[in-house]
Formats: structure tokens, C-alpha cells, sequence
């Protein structure tokens, strides 16, 4: 006998419960609070916020932790949030040349004014597994000296060392709302249009998904999309965030954010209007991304070749294909939704395969009969 | 559709701080998710695609609590027309129980407070994923179609700088040439759903992965047809009674998928079934895809070769379904 199998409001309903119960696991293993991930999963916090393009570390922590530390899941989450939030108004441009900078590092110049500051990072760990955490000792870590002397405050940009000597092109100024220019393009607000001017590109690469960025980038390096890049200068820390509020007529600092900023220094030979000149590729993250933030501004500069007259051979030159793809909301959605019925059109394909198949063992037999 | 374009923008609503104490949080958001000012922006997409049929408006597609893919661009088409004294009826694939459907149904009678029915009739606005309802739609109804690829030739040209330019010259050989190069390969031409459709004798439109059997329903419909696509953040529609012809040959006219077997439950023999496979050794039965169709044809009094059996079943509630 035939009976209807089909998923059901109540089917789903105790799949959330099934779903709460694996998120929370053992109950007997204490449950992670959100100031724990916060404080402790920090990477991920800084990966999730900058992809959800949202700045709010308490948010986040929640979204991971609802996630099981699916971080796209989280990313998802974190987005569907941010949609529903008023835009209450449009910040000056950071300025990263007055950053308190925490790490910093140039492959450009051995030395330079403010110094290679090394900061917080993997770079030069051994990648060893390290017990003593297995062992959850909570034991403090090692004491740090205080430096000599305090970092450089503020810190030279190595690009504007470059742009002094106009050996670097000057950066194109985004759209200023408060001297009537118009405001940056938003992806949230209007969908992408091509061509995509660098505010849209540089908007959609800071959102993109990092792995798809990482191999894109990684694909010019290797030959598919060929300019020599060097690391101009990377550099984390925080800088201050200020709207000017229309009543007011001037700036006020309203927070501070922990940006990571990537300027990548290419070759380019020039053209008959224009001089041989480094050209920019150009990266940033919330919070300590840097890992991202290279692959960004090597994509960024991979997408620049129409204004630069070369020819677009490669994926990664390619801007519909990687403004289009980037995104890992929209692309998980899409690739999962393979998971939904199709049972309609599958069966209008079967109809048709059979009746293909039929007409071929027609025509098999009149041959044969002929 | 009561929300009237133009109406009284309420201010967004409040927003409590996180951890608050109402636990469902439907009620930190606007009516039927969607800010008014979005809804706004939205019903004026509607419009230029209502004014211009088949034409694919772009829209600024808001990011939905419901994964791309899964029918957001529908979620936002029917959330911007829906008004508290509207009746939703939800379809996935025909039916009104499919777990996305289930789910597409509660987000909007938990944001929208709305009634909903499984009653094509009783439904004013309808949004489907994959058929068009078997029974003939009225003035007044909206169909909201969720739509995956808005852009029907975006199989023969991946580039939307190039397919704008296709549309806006309305060069539309290459699709022609697809459709030829099927009859040449297999004697027939072998697109059996999204099949390409010309709208008002000027855009070629994506009717969405319906079967090619719905086809001849889209055209001259009273009701409003109205298609969104939220990852690809595109609008567009098809006004009541415009023309809507599935592209074909003189000599290879379009014709729709026939069955030699009748609904198994209620006997139907003019509409879209399901094949349901029975055991493993080759058994299947062929059922009505609209389940509503096939529900109220039995409640009729019709039925088909396992009808008295799949009554019983009925009466016994399907596993793992809630009706």
C-alpha cells in the first residue's frame, strides 16, 4: 500500500531538537560561553565578522557558537542579522596612517621609519603541536617584557613613501558624501552592476570567502594572471571610526575597530599615455585576517587589468566570474539547494530520456528490418 | 494585496538589546521581515516589471534568514506584497507539505501573522518553487514564482554584460539555435522544464524550472505573475492576460508531456504527475504532483486504480506529516 512519505511541519520541527541537542553535546562538558569564544577562538571571530560584514564581536561569538563552529554557518547567520538593521550612517574613511599599530611589516625595505614590528603572529612558530594546552593547566603565559621603546606613533605607510616619489600610482578617492560626491556603491543596498568600479570590487572581495579568495590569489602567483607582487606593507591594529552627523556639520569619533590592511606593490611597464609606475593591489579585513587580506589585494589587482589595458586571460581577471562567486552565502545556499526536491522536473527528464530511448530502438529496428 | 504602494512608511521597529526576554524574537522585526523601506524599493521593482513584462529588473536583494537557492527572491516579493488580510498558500514541487514549503509557511505566519491555506481557491497570494497550480487561477490572485536563474540564456552566454546586450536588441537567435540543434540531435526538442518562454512578443523570460506542461497556463492568466530571484537579485513579471508563447519550429510546434497512466488516487488524466516508486522490483504509480488538486477531486468523489487504498492512508495520516 502506498502511503505518502513527506517531510512535515513536526519532521522539522524535531530536527531543531535534534540540532540543539548535538550542538550542546556532552551536557556533562561544560557549556562555552560566548566571552570564551570571543577571547579564545579570536581568529575565527575576526574570519566570521569580516565576511558577515558586521563589527560586533558579541554577535558573532553568538553565531559561532549557534553554529557548532561552522564558521559559513555563522557567516550566514551573522548576515541574515545585519540585514534587518538600520543604516544609521555613512563613516569617513578610515585612516590607517594614524592606526595604533600592533604588527607590522614591509617585504619592500629592510628597514624603514617606525620599524618591522613583528606583533602576534605564527609566522615564525613551529608548527609543533603543543601539549602543555592538551594539558589545560590554565597556567599564565610567559611574562613580556616591555620594548625599549614605544611603536612609532603614527606609522609611516611604506605606500606613501612609494607615492611621494609618484613611483606608486596615487589611490582613486571613493565617492566623499560630505563634499556632495556621491557615496560609496553598497552591495547590500543595490546589486552588483558591470563594469564594477573598485568600490563594488573592493566591497565584494571583503566579504568573499576567504578559501575561494586564497586560491584565486594563490592562481596568479602560479601563472594564471601573471604580475609580480611584493607585500608593501601589512599592518594591524586599531583605528577610530567617525560619521559626521548632520546636525553637527564635523566629525566625532563614535568607536574604535581592529582592521588588518594589505598593500600589495606590483609591476606595471606603462602604456603610451602613462610611465612605467608600481600599480596597488589592496586588501582589508576586520579584525586580524592577514592571510585574507593578501589574497584580497592580489585579486583586487588581478581585476584591475581592464583599467590597465592588459589583456584578461585568466579566472582571476576575470570579474564576473570572481565578483559572481565570491560570495559564501550565496554559494552555499545555491550548491545546497541541489538538497530540495526536484522530483518535478526530474520526471519530466525521465519522461523524455524514456522517450528518447524509444526512438531509438524504433529506428534500431527499422534499420535492422531495412 | 493590501499593503498599498505609497502607503504610510511606519519607522522601523524598535530593537531590543540581545538576551532579552522574548525568546522568539519575531517580535524585534518589522511585519513580514522586511523594513518598509526595503518593501518600498521592492514594490517599485514590481512595478517597472509589471510595466515592462519579461523584463529583469535589477533590485538591491536583502539578505534573508532563509538560505540563497531555498526561494529567497520569492520570500521578498511576497513579503513586500502581503498584508495581514491576505491567505498564503505555499508550494514546493506542487505540493503543499514538502519540507521547504513547511518551512516557507511558518516563517510568514510567525513574521506576517497571516492565514494560510493549502486551498488553491481560497489563496490570494501563492508562492511556488517548480509548477503552477492545476487549477486555473482568478483575478486577484498573485502567483509569486521563487526563481533560481532569472536569465534564460544564461546557458548559452555565462556573461550578464553580454545577455543584457542579447535582450536589449532582443537577439534572440541563439536560443533558436539551441532549440535547432536539439532537433537535429534528437529529432525532438529535448528541454522538458524552464522552458524558454516570449512574453508580450518581446522578452525572451525564464518561467522558472516549471515543467514545459505548465507553460500554456502562464499565458493570458488573470492572475498577476510576478518572479523573484534573490541571489541573482533580480524582478520581473507577467501582468494578467498577456501573451506568453513557449518558443518552438513551424514544423516542431511545442507541445507538453503526456502520460499514459492516470492519477492513481484520484484518477486525473490531464494533469502533472509524480512517478513514486513502489518496491525494487520495477513497481511504480503515478500520482497527481498538486497535491491540492488531487485532494479535492478526491474529496469529490473521483478515483483512480489505488484510490480506495491511498484513502485508508489518508485517513491514517502520512508518516512524518502534519496536516
Amino acid at each position: 500500500m502506498y502511503v505518502a512519505v513527506k517531510g512535515g511541519e513536526k519532521a522539522i520541527l524535531n530536527s531543531h531538537k535534534l540540532l540543539a541537542e548535538e550542538r550542546r553535546g556532552d551536557p556533562s562538558v561544560p557549556e562555552v560561553s560566548l566571552r570564551q569564544i570571543d577571547q579564545q577562538l579570536g581568529l575565527a571571530v575576526d574570519r566570521v565578522m569580516t565576511e558577515g560584514s558586521l563589527y560586533d564581536r558579541g554577535l558573532v561569538a553568538l553565531a559561532i557558537k549557534q553554529a557548532r563552529g561552522d564558521l559559513v554557518e555563522a557567516v550566514f547567520l551573522l548576515r541574515a542579522y545585519r540585514t534587518t538593521l538600520p543604516r544609521l550612517a555613512v563613516s569617513e574613511p578610515i585612516d590607517t596612517a594614524a592606526m595604533a599599530v600592533r604588527r607590522r611589516v614591509s617585504a619592500t625595505y629592510k628597514d624603514l621609519p617606525g620599524g618591522q614590528v613583528l606583533g602576534p603572529t605564527y609566522d615564525y612558530t613551529h608548527r609543533l603541536l603543543d601539549f602543555a594546552l592538551a594539558a589545560e593547566t590554565d597556567a599564565p603565559p610567559e611574562a613580556l617584557e616591555p620594548a625599549e621603546e614605544p611603536v612609532a606613533h603614527p606609522m609611516l605607510r611604506v605606500c606613501d613613501v612609494l607615492g611621494g616619489e609618484d613611483l606608486l600610482e596615487p589611490e582613486t578617492p571613493a565617492g566623499d558624501p560630505a563634499s556632495g560626491e556621491p557615496e560609496p556603491f553598497d552591495l547590500t543596498r543595490e546589486p552588483l552592476s558591470f563594469p564594477a568600479g573598485r568600490d563594488q570590487r573592493l566591497q565584494n572581495l571583503a566579504r568573499g570567502d576567504e578559501g575561494f579568495l586564497l586560491a584565486l590569489g594563490y592562481s596568479t602567483q602560479r601563472g594564471f594572471g601573471g604580475n609580480h607582487p611584493f607585500a608593501g606593507e601589512i599592518r594591524l591594529g586599531e583605528v577610530s571610526v567617525e560619521i559626521v552627523p548632520e546636525e553637527l556639520g564635523f566629525a566625532i569619533d563614535i568607536g574604535e575597530i581592529t582592521v588588518t590592511e594589505c598593500q600589495m606593490v606590483n609591476q606595471f611597464a606603462g602604456s603610451a599615455s602613462r610611465p612605467a609606475q608600481f600599480t596597488r593591489g589592496y586588501g582589508l579585513t576586520f579584525g586580524h585576517c592577514e592571510r585574507k587580506a593578501m589574497a584580497m589585494a592580489l585579486v583586487d589587482r588581478a581585476l584591475r587589468c581592464r583599467e590597465l589595458d592588459e589583456t584578461a586571460r585568466y579566472p582571476a581577471q576575470d570579474e564576473e566570474f570572481v565578483l559572481y562567486h565570491s560570495d559564501n552565502v550565496e554559494a552555499s545556499g545555491f550548491v545546497q539547494h541541489l538538497k530540495l526536491p526536484h522530483y518535478v522536473d526530474f520526471q519530466a527528464e525521465l519522461e523524455l530520456v524514456r522517450r528518447l530511448r524509444a526512438d531509438h530502438g524504433d529506428a534500431r529496428r527499422k534499420e535492422a528490418a531495412e | 494585496m493590501t499593503s498599498g504602494i505609497g502607503a504610510a512608511e511606519p519607522m522601523q521597529t524598535t530593537r531590543a538589546a540581545i538576551g532579552d526576554s522574548d525568546p522568539d524574537g519575531a517580535d524585534r522585526y518589522n511585519y513580514a521581515y522586511l523594513d518598509e523601506q526595503t518593501k518600498r524599493m521592492i514594490r517599485r521593482c514590481l512595478l517597472k516589471a509589471l510595466a515592462v513584462p519579461g523584463y529583469q529588473v535589477p533590485f538591491g536583494s536583502r539578505e534573508m534568514p532563509l538560505p540563497y537557492g531555498w526561494g529567497t527572491g520569492g520570500i521578498q516579493v511576497t513579503a513586500s506584497i502581503i498584508g495581514p488580510d491576505d491567505v498564503l498558500k505555499v508550494i514546493d514541487q506542487g505540493a503543499d507539505d514538502t519540507t521547504n514549503a513547511v518551512s516557507i509557511r511558518r516563517f510568514f505566519a510567525r513574521v506576517a501573522a497571516v492565514e494560510t491555506t493549502e486551498a488553491t481557491a481560497e489563496a490570494t497570494v501563492i508562492q511556488t518553487r517548480h509548477r503552477i497550480p492545476e487549477q486555473p487561477l482568478r483575478e486577484g490572485q498573485i502567483l509569486v514564482y521563487q526563481v533560481p536563474q532569472p536569465e534564460p540564456l544564461r546557458k548559452l552566454e555565462p556573461r550578464e554584460g553580454e545577455t543584457r546586450k542579447m535582450h536589449a536588441y532582443a537577439e534572440y537567435g541563439l536560443m533558436h539555435v539551441r532549440l535547432y540543434e536539439d532537433i537535429a540531435r534528437f529529432g525532438r526538442i529535448a528541454t522538458t522544464y524552464s522552458y524558454p518562454v516570449m512574453v508580450n512578443g518581446r522578452h525572451v523570460m525564464s518561467p522558472t524550472p516549471i515543467p514545459k506542461f505548465d507553460n500554456p497556463k502562464m499565458g493570458g492568466n488573470p492572475a498577476v505573475q510576478l518572479f523573484g530571484a534573490g541571489r541573482e537579485k533580480r524582478i520581473y513579471a507577467v501582468p494578467p492576460y498577456t501573451d506568453v508563447r513557449s518558443l518552438d519550429f513551424e514544423d516542431h510546434p511545442f507541445a507538453i508531456q503526456r502520460w499514459d497512466e492516470c492519477c492513481a488516487l484520484c484518477g486525473a488524466g490531464d494533469s502533472y504527475l509524480d512517478e513514486v516508486i513502489l518496491d525494487d522490483r520495477g513497481g511504480r504509480m503515478f500520482v497527481c504532483s498538486d497535491t491540492d488538486h488531487c485532494g479535492t477531486r478526491r474529496a469529490r468523489g473521483h478515483t483512480g486504480r489505488l484510490g480506495a487504498d491511498a484513502a485508508t492512508a489518508a485517513a491514517a495520516k502520512p508518516r512524518g506529516a502534519a496536516r
